[in-house]
């Protein structure tokens, strides 16, 4: 183990000594080696109150005689262990070099079911109908620790249920186990305070602060955070039990952040998006408006079939006619891409408009407020990528200026737009009458009307692939379901325009065939294989162009490198 | 391979008569006509179907009519040919049933899928689906034998409570257990 740091100490974990880097609780020390301490108020990005009393340990340290200083030694010479008379709680506790700790003593045991025998005390039976069974902290360690039967003859408390504490969240005050993630998350990370208990004792009940709503854009996580069922999504509310959740690793696209998601889809239905820990990028968090974009999946306006002049078609054959079309005007296209292409479908595109002659390749921007956490000030999850792999040489521009230019001199008489509405980014409608257009994209809109061919395109959610965040992090993102029926599939559009066109087919439609190819070409890629490339991403050198005025400004994990232009 | 002839000894007269056989034949038959029968005229006579007994599964309301089942979906989970598909949903504000907050939208069971194990039954945590004494189910197309929501409560019918968690529930919720 050459990689470990060289400033680890040595714990002794259940009558183990193990060795781990200082600074840690007990908590996440022992779940380095597989060893779980329950636990209900702690969580890692959070400060730490103490105040479940679930993750209860014994702790000792190696005695040392008082008058000497000598180490106190065993009979047979093993040094001696003070332990602490009571069990010592192991959020709060930090390890400290010879620390003896045990997880799994009588008396630990003990502690635990008398904390779950407490805690079970006034929860409701509520399991049948929670939103939480399945992934609820209290019922697997009910399962560990509870007695199968109640000692308690007194009524349970009763306390408001189904309350509402804002637009996506509803509360459940009987579930509550007082744990105080969610206070804490407001606090620490909203930076407001919302949340708080009123009352005292048993009678202790959450809720929002006076003429306060939980209504923040981050206000989700604090359902994921909430141990138990009080805190429930309303969007998520009663639409499918978890354990039929099948969950896929994805990339929340609504800004170059690129916070590290699940989606949890059910016979190719998306019900819900959750973030995944990724403590270089989003840490546990996610924000509330990226939970919503798997409903572009089965958007009304979505684009699922393909067209020729607004007759229906196969794939095969739109593909043909797009490649034809487009060879006609070789030398007059211009090719629009997006920043919201994978790195692969960036790459095969690049690929396309080479063949096509077309320079430059247009993309469109997208600016919004950056709100310094995990939403920045680029919309579009991938310009870098789109950088990177060449698609297009400098920064987009919200509006298409130059390619309105050239349509109106006649210059450019052909088009294929990818992802990107085009009247939306300032091309006139009558220009784009004018023009022959190839569009493919999500959805249905104004290019839509105009287009001569039209393909649908996969969202996120039905392709894999790669984006690149504002950090120069390359991330992977998995398919959770189908596409829609009859679509091609992955990025066989890409590629089978590329063969349409040229006559041969050197790219096979999978991320890790372009990889190989990306790999060979691109420096930054170089040595790169798509399988290669870890769960919480790669950071790539993004020295290249250190001089373009990227807009996001300083966020979670993230400080730009050049002054912002907006700055 | 070595033959073995087997001697056939000739029958006697009284052998050569059948009477012996027809007698003996008689006498079963006799012996029938007076036993009680065991056989039923079905489909006009129909069998008592002993308690406990696994037929067509269906879904149950309580002795004051509540829809018991608050499609936890367990049952579907646990469905070994996965013939049950439940569509959850909240039950609305103005229903007397409010406070058990979700119930099925739809329920369907496909009869030419389930295997009646009885594994829904014993999972259900509300006691809402009962594997009763229907035992001779049949239809003309697939779709007939699929029960949707309401055949499923047809077949049901009442069952009695000995629990009424949820009244109970409702009761603890408008009386409290005030502190103040």
């Amino acid at each position: 183990m050459s990689d470990q740091p060289d400033n680890l100490i040595t714990i002794n974990l259940n009558g183990k000594d193990v060795q781990v880097e200082p600074g840690l609780n007990i908590i996440e020390a022992a779940s380095r080696f597989g060893i779980e301490v329950p636990h209900y108020c702690y969580h890692p990005h959070l400060s730490v109150p103490g105040n479940c009393r679930m993750c209860l340990v014994e702790m000792g340290m190696p005695g040392k005689d008082r008058a000497t200083g000598e180490p106190m030694l065993n009979d047979d010479g093993s040094p001696k262990i003070m332990w602490v008379p009571k069990p010592v709680i192991a959020c709060a506790t930090k390890i400290a070099p010879g620390m003896h700790v045990s997880t799994e003593s009588d008396v630990v045991q003990k502690c635990r079911e008398g904390v779950m025998e407490f805690l079970l005390v006034n929860h409701p039976l509520d399991c049948p109908i929670c939103d939480q069974a399945g992934e609820c902290r209290l019922q697997e360690f009910a399962t560990d620790y509870g007695r199968g039967h109640s000692r308690f003859v007194e009524r349970k408390n009763v306390k408001p249920k189904r309350t509402r504490i804002g637009p996506r969240v509803m509360l459940d005050d009987e579930r509550c186990i007082l744990c105080s993630r969610c206070i804490r998350f407001c606090n620490e990370f909203i930076g407001k305070p919302i949340l708080g208990f009123t009352e005292r004792g048993s009678y202790s009940t959450l809720t929002t602060f006076p003429g306060k709503e939980l209504d923040d854009n981050y206000s989700l996580n604090t359902v994921d955070i909430c141990p138990v069922g009080a805190l429930t999504s309303t969007d998520f509310r009663f639409k499918m039990r978890v354990w039929f959740l099948k969950e896929t690793d994805s990339i929340d696209t609504e800004s170059s952040v690129g916070c590290n998601t699940i989606v949890g889809s059910r016979e190719g239905k998306i019900h819900r998006i959750t973030p995944r820990r990724n403590d270089e990028v989003n840490d546990t968090w996610m924000p509330d408006s990226g939970r919503m974009l798997y409903k572009q999946v089965e958007a009304d306006d979505r684009l699922t079939a393909y067209s020729i002049a607004g007759k229906p078609c196969s794939g095969e054959e739109a593909v043909k006619a797009a490649a034809e079309l487009l060879l006609q005007g070789q030398g007059k296209v211009a090719v629009v891409g997006s920043g919201r292409l994978s790195v692969e479908e960036q790459f095969l595109l690049r690929k396309i408009s080479e063949v096509l002659q077309s320079a430059p390749t247009y993309a469109v921007a997208r600016y919004g407020e950056a709100d310094g956490k995990l939403i920045s000030a680029d919309r579009n999850p991938n310009v870098r990528g789109a950088l990177l792999t060449g698609m297009i040489g400098n920064l987009p521009e919200e509006q298409l200026e130059d390619l309105r230019k050239k349509l109106e001199s006649g210059e450019v008489t052909h088009l294929l737009a990818v992802g990107e509405d085009l009247a939306e980014a300032g091309i006139p409608a009558e220009l784009l009458k004018q023009a022959q257009v190839v569009y493919i994209g999500t959805r249905h809109c104004d290019t839509c009307q105009h287009s001569k061919i039209e393909l649908p395109l996969l969202t996120v959610f039905e392709k894999s692939g790669t984006f690149v965040n504002q950090q120069f992090r390359l991330q992977k993102f998995n398919q959770a379901v189908p596409g829609p029926a009859g679509t091609l599939f992955g990025l066989s559009t890409f590629t089978k325009l590329y063969a349409a066109l040229t006559g041969e087919s050197p790219y096979a439609p999978s991320p890790a065939a372009i990889w190989t190819h990306m790999a060979e070409e691109i420096a930054e890629f170089s040595g790169l294989r798509y399988q290669d490339i870890p769960k919480t991403g790669k950071v790539l050198d993004g020295s290249r162009f250190d001089k373009l005025p990227f807009r996001e400004g300083a966020s979670l994990h993230f400080t730009p490198a050049a002054e912002t232009a907006n700055a | 391979m070595a033959t073995k002839v087997v001697e056939r000894k000739p029958l006697s007269i009284w052998e050569r008569s059948y009477l012996p056989q027809i007698v003996g034949g008689l006498k079963i038959t006799f012996k029938n006509m007076f036993k009680p029968t065991v056989t039923l005229e079905y489909p006009e006579e129909r069998p008592e179907i002993p308690p406990g007994y696994r037929g067509v599964p269906t879904l149950v309301r309580d002795p004051n009519g509540r829809e018991k089942c608050v499609s936890c979906q367990l049952c579907e989970f646990v469905c070994p040919p996965k013939a049950i598909r439940i569509t959850p949903g909240e039950i609305p504000e103005e229903s007397e049933s409010r406070h058990v907050e979700k119930g099925p939208q739809e329920f369907e069971i496909n009869m030419l899928r389930c295997i009646y194990c009885g594994l829904c039954q014993e999972v259900c945590p509300e006691e809402a689906i009962w594997l009763q004494d229907i035992y001779s189910f049949t239809g003309y197309s697939r779709e007939e034998m699929v029960n949707d929501k309401q055949k499923l409560y047809e077949l049901g019918g009442t069952l009695p409570d000995p629990y009424y968690k949820w009244d109970r529930k409702k009761q603890a919720e408008l009386e409290g257990n005030p502190h103040h």
